[in-house]
């Protein structure tokens, strides 16, 4: 089980990498690595080229600027983890991380990677698309930004060109009386989720839902917003009749499935998933009913 | 169409990384990854190939303080890296690093297959975390594969090493 | 003399290399101008091979050459059988190279040799191979029915054998049974999963005449002899050696195709080839195991006992038939379990599929006999509304009753009579520890707050140390140095420890003073294979027979030596010394030298060169290891998802030589089980293309989802060999599927779900409950 051959490349800019791109015929972008290269490795993958963008420096890292946070595209998994910054504005972000994968791949797998790859059930896309996030990306014809509800196109297939990078994810957290939380189910840990939710919500001064976000992956090729039931929810109290109106966003879904997976499990277990990452973020936020 | 053998793909890259403590300078084929670089350029055949598609850890090597699988990443990709092999993980007199003696001493190894990719990915583990629960070491070595032993000695052991990292033991 | 090492929790010899990367597996073999091999594997179920199209793969800068068939020649004909039955109707074996039909994904096509692996792989893809696809076999179940298409287009039928397991007064039984249950039960096929795949070096004296072989095998004897007949070599020309071995479970035990062409490609190139098989062809080309359906009928007494069992087993062997009827057989040969019933008969239909071969996996085919039973009497306890527990003590074979003939024969022939086995105590003392009243107890509190907690319990019985043979050297070198060697293959059992134990005991030497060499056809002369926890009967009692004749010689050469009569001697700490205070002796190493010949002195009078024994433990009898297990489990019924709490195992294999070893078997044994119970298993579509092709669809069990699993230990020496132990390797697997299935449908009592089948996925539990409303 060895790679196919191909030519190697190391750019030490974006400006770089966006040249290459460019010039070269069938190529891939190395990120971290922890999909590209299993798929390298079984041949399932087979570029000419792979160009590797682990050398440019101000593709990675952290920045927040007051409810305004910026992650680098290259930025490990590992490191997003283990940032207490991110940590207190939006603890979800380490929660899930728990399950990307095991610590092997956290230490080299991104952020932009993660993104670019697009597995159906990956966390990482959900939380961008929970927190309405904006994906950066450069290339030939200069910088693009694609807001997250645009980024899915289809089956592992995101809305960037081939010639193209991701530079950084930015996205806004709310402040004031808010929890959020995230739950998947797979069948060991680590493992991609058959299905997975995440759930923020602010509460207003009287303990009703002031804003609310709702994300489930694993369900479709990209993570899925549930907007109508969130608009639904606004004014209410995060009870469980709220869980309930919740969860009905489910019901014009259709959902995917595979060997091993049923559509009509998968969105069971999408529900369930949701019902548990609602009730956990209203008790983080302070609510008393859920 | 993918040419099998495109005249770039021929081209080999000059890398020097540290292994062990130990520095090469080696020219590498792009194709290669670190783990059968390791292996066959580097001759040290502790690190073994279980799965060669990130699944089983039994590849699991220390690149710059961090775990990683060996057979995701390339070799030309660790230039400049200082990496830990299990080869690497007793003392310069042969002191057997704690997990490495815990191993032993728990009987946390049957076939020995899986055991460079535990040692390492143990060794990691703790030194971020001397006092990790039961729960904490079994997330740890998720990412591990063992047919032999059920895993629970390999717990024991690690929540032994641990101890005596932190000087209980 | 007092045992020393014997009984201790001994540190493992083979660890000291292994922690710190200095094992040598078969991938560390690495010879002066070796080539790496690829292969190009079947992608039909079942196709007859149109053309073969190398021209490509051999313009690739690298590439040495390309096999198909024909290359081969007279060579690529089928394997001989490794086990002969009469009850053998078809076995077609498979060929180095599949020649004019393929008949499984999988099987090996054509063969690329190449300066490297990668360069291999290149030109592999480049291959073509055009088939025209025949109907394929793939649902076991109705591959025997009339009108059901052909695994081989050249044979009349798919059934490769019927095997019958009956005693007793079947039809007496059945019209006087209380009731008669039917049972419908199904098994679904997984694999070893060794963390090292397989693995062939092979290269040739220069003079072409002498073959050397690195396999990572479980049986280098019946692989050397497969070898020598294929090649028409003679044995002591063929030297097999299996090195490191990273697990087998089984499926290393078998000869398979590559050990052929890998020596073949060899031979042709002129230079030494490996093979290293990689993730993706071990999913598909090594075997497995485990598909079976159990259509039965069990008889009931008034008092809920379990009075006879009949009915028909359909058993999915795959394509080919390499190992006999060994796995079939070990299920049938495993009735009637622990249970004393009174009639039996059950037919066992071997069915040819368009799957990769069946062969025995850890436990072969005794979970499955294990699973129907303990299922079967659960099933009973419900119709009955007795507690499971208690069916089975009405249904126990009872310890009084041993040596117990079960009513059916061995492989051998003669009758098979359990031996020391006390199930119901062994029963008494799991549930004892695991404190099932106080789990009822919790059980119903949990329900209370919508929590499914559940328990299950399963008992087995193992006939372990499987004939004929195996044999040992134990020799003292004259740096007093004490050598084992023997035929006996390891793959991490910890069989250096173990054999250095009991030669250390018997020599009075300290047990780093114990070097074992094993797994070489160069250094000992026969063996027969670890397979079906057969090595620490035999090749330890082998052990302790020749380092019992050494004792023996070292005290008579001493005797000269010293000038003492033997009577006075003793021997401890490496010498033999005069007893009584007498500080006369002589090191073990001495009497070595004096053994190995000093030129122009002659040995002494009735002595043999050497200080050395070869014995060889014939196993006339097998012995019978047993236990039982409770395990406790949370569903979620929201999810399906089932957690393991807790595992307990009371066993008995007999003395133990080496606890810490022994535990470490059962708790292997028992993950491997609850594998197949919760997570492992084989998808193929419909057409015989396998879906579970790397480690993210084939789920084997990781560290975060197993229980601590706590054993309790008797031991019952068994009589049937100087040491008095039993086969452990086995044990924890055999009951453990059904076990961990026991608790799941224990916790979902109040909905009335019943499972039967493994294993049963989170998704199957919710259509279960679903089902239920």
């Amino acid at each position: 089980m060895k790679s196919p051959q191909f030519a190697y490349h190391r750019p030490q800019s974006v400006a770089d990498a966006t040249a290459l791109l460019a010039r070269l015929e069938n190529a891939k972008v190395l990120a971290g690595g922890q999909s590209l290269m299993p798929m390298l490795n079984m041949r399932y993958a087979l570029p000419d080229h792979v160009v590797d963008i682990n050398r440019i420096p101000e593709l990675s890292g952290i920045t927040i600027e007051g409810d305004r946070i910026t992650i680098g595209a290259m930025t490990r998994q590992r490191d997003i983890e283990r940032s207490d910054a991110l940590f207190a504005r939006a603890p979800i972000f380490r929660e899930a991380l728990r399950h990307v994968g095991h610590i092997q791949t956290r230490s080299r797998g991104t952020i932009g990677g993660s993104l670019c790859h697009l597995d159906p059930a990956a966390e990482l896309p959900g939380l961008v698309r929970l927190f309405d996030g904006t994906v950066h990306v450069i290339g030939p014809g200069g910088e693009r930004s694609i807001a997250a509800t645009d980024w899915g196109l289809g089956y592992m297939t995101p809305a960037i060109g081939a010639d193209e990078i991701a530079t950084a994810i930015t996205f806004n957290v709310w402040s004031g009386r808010r929890g959020e939380a995230f739950e998947e189910f797979a069948r060991r840990h680590g493992d991609f989720a058959i299905a997975g939710a995440g759930v923020r919500l602010q509460l207003d001064t009287g303990g009703h839902i002031a804003r609310v976000a709702m994300v489930l992956v694993g369900v479709d090729v990209a993570p899925v917003r549930l907007l109508e039931a969130e608009t639904a929810l606004v004014g209410r109290a995060p009870d469980a009749a709220a869980i309930a109106v919740a969860k009905s966003g489910l019901d014009p879904l259709d959902v995917l499935s595979d060997a091993q997976n049923s559509a009509a499990y998968r969105k069971h277990i999408a529900g369930v998933m949701l019902a548990r990452a609602f009730r956990r973020a209203a008790q983080s936020a302070g609510a008393h009913h859920a | 169409m993918h040419d099998p053998t495109p005249e770039a793909g021929k081209a080999r890259h000059a890398i020097s990384l540290t292994v062990n403590g130990t520095a090469h300078a080696v020219d590498v084929d792009p194709r290669q990854h670190l783990g059968d670089f390791l292996r066959q350029t580097l001759q040290l055949t502790g690190t073994h190939l279980g799965c060669e598609h990130g699944v089983c850890g039994a590849c699991t090597v220390i690149v710059d303080g961090a775990p990683v699988r060996a057979c995701l990443i390339l070799a030309v990709q660790a230039d400049g890296a200082s990496v830990t092999t299990v080869e690497g993980l007793a003392g310069k007199e042969g002191a057997l690093h704690p997990i490495q003696s815990a191993f032993r001493a728990h009987h946390g190894l049957q076939c020995g297959f899986c055991t460079p990719g535990m040692l390492t990915t143990l060794a990691a583990f703790l030194a971020d975390n001397t006092s990790p629960t039961e729960a904490e070491v079994r997330e740890a070595i998720s990412g591990n594969l063992c047919r032999c032993t059920g895993y629970q000695t390999i717990v024991e052991a690690a929540l032994s090493a641990a101890q005596t990292l932190r000087g209980e033991g | 003399m007092g045992a020393r090492y014997f009984g201790a929790a001994v540190q493992r010899k083979e660890d000291d290399r292994l922690v710190v990367g200095r094992g040598r597996y078969l991938d560390d073999v690495a010879l002066p101008g070796m080539l790496h091999a690829a292969y190009v594997r079947a992608s039909d179920a079942h196709a007859r091979i149109t053309n073969i199209d190398s021209s490509a793969a051999l313009g690739v800068p690298g590439v040495i050459a390309v096999f198909t068939a024909r290359d081969f020649g007279a060579e690529n004909r089928p394997t001989a059988q490794m086990a002969p039955s009469p009850l053998l109707q078809q076995a077609p074996t498979w060929s180095p190279l599949a020649d004019k039909h393929v008949c499984y994904v999988g099987e090996p096509v054509a063969m690329v040799v190449a300066e490297t692996r990668a360069l291999a792989e290149d030109a592999a893809a480049l291959v073509i191979v055009e088939t025209d696809p025949l109907p394929a076999v793939t649902d076991y179940k109705s591959a025997l029915d009339p009108g059901a298409p052909l695994a081989h287009a050249d044979l009349k039928s798919n059934l490769a054998a019927s095997m019958q397991a009956r005693f007793g007064d079947v039809a007496g039984v059945f019209a006087r049974a209380a009731r008669v249950i039917p049972v419908t039960l199904e098994m679904h096929r997984g694999g070893c999963h060794a963390m090292e795949c397989r693995g062939v070096v092979a290269a040739w004296s220069p003079a072409g005449d002498e073959l050397t072989v690195y396999s990572s095998t479980q049986s280098p004897y019946p692989v050397r002899k497969g070898i020598a007949r294929h090649l028409g070599l003679d044995e002591h020309c063929v030297r097999v050696i299996a090195p490191d071995v990273g697990g087998g479970f089984g499926p290393k035990a078998v000869f398979y195709p590559e050990e052929l062409s890998v020596p073949l490609a060899a031979q042709r190139v002129g230079r030494p080839v490996k093979w290293i098989e990689d993730r993706r062809e071990h999913i598909l080309a090594t075997t497995q195991q485990r598909d079976q359906l159990w259509t039965v009928e069990v008889a009931v007494a008034a008092d809920g006992r379990l009075l006879g069992l009949r009915g028909r087993i359909v058993h999915d062997n795959g394509a080919y038939v390499p190992y006999g009827l060994i796995l079939p057989g070990t299920t049938v040969q495993s009735l009637p379990g622990p249970y004393a019933l009174e009639a039996l008969d059950v037919t066992l239909d071997v069915a040819l599929t368009n799957f990769v071969p069946t062969t025995p996996v850890r436990g072969a085919g005794r979970p499955n006999a294990a699973f129907a039973l303990e299922r079967i009497a659960d099933i009973v306890a419900r119709d009955v509304g007795l507690d499971p527990a208690e069916i089975r003590r009405r249904s126990f074979v009872k310890a009084a009753q041993m040596p117990y003939p079960t009513g059916l024969n061995g492989r051998d022939g003669t009758p098979i009579a359990y031996d020391g086995c006390d199930f119901h105590q062994s029963l008494e003392l799991a549930l004892a520890r695991f404190d099932a009243g106080d789990f009822r107890r919790r059980q119903t509190a949990a329900r209370a707050e919508g929590r499914y907690l559940g328990m299950g319990i399963a008992t087995y019985v193992e006939d372990t140390g499987l004939a004929p043979f195996e044999g040992a050297t134990v020799r003292v070198d004259s740096n007093g140095r004490v050598i084992v060697e023997t035929g006996a293959a390891s793959q991490g059992q910890g069989h250096a420890t173990i054999f250095a134990q009991i030669a250390a005991d018997q020599l009075g030497v300290d047990i780093a003073d114990v070097t074992v060499k094993s797994a070489d056809t160069g250094v000992f002369p026969l063996g027969i294979g670890t397979i079906a926890s057969r090595v620490a009967v035999t090749g330890g009692s082998s052990v302790l027979m020749a380092a019992r004749n050494v004792r023996a010689k070292a005290l008579k050469i001493a005797a000269v030596m010293l000038e003492a009569a033997e009577s006075e001697l003793t021997l401890e700490d490496g010498h033999v010394q005069v007893a009584g205070g007498s500080n006369k002796k002589l090191p073990l190493g001495a009497l070595a030298a004096r053994l190995e010949g000093i030129p122009g002195l002659p040995m002494p009078p009735g002595i043999t060169p050497g200080l050395s024994d070869t014995a060889y433990f014939e196993a006339r009898q097998t012995t019978f290891a047993c236990g039982s297990n409770v395990a406790e489990v949370e569903v979620d019924i929201e999810t399906g998802g089932v957690k393991v709490h807790r595992y307990v195992v009371a066993h008995d294999c007999g003395l133990l030589i080496n606890p810490m070893l022994v535990d470490g078997q059962i708790r292997g044994g028992v993950v491997h089980g609850i594998g197949n119970a919760l997570f492992e298993r084989m998808i193929y579509d419909e057409g015989g293309q396998p879906l579970t092709t790397n480690y993210g669809e084939y789920l084997l069990p990781t560290a975060p989802e197993m229980p601590n699993i706590e054993i309790v230990h008797t031991q019952t020496p068994s009589e049937r060999n100087p040491l008095g132990v039993k086969g452990a390797g086995e044990g924890g697997t055999i009951p453990a599927t059904a076990c961990i299935i026991a608790a799941i449908e224990d916790a979902l009592a109040p909905f009335g779900i019943a499972l039967r089948e493994h294993p049963v996925s989170p998704q199957r539990l919710i259509e279960l409950l679903a089902d239920k409303g």
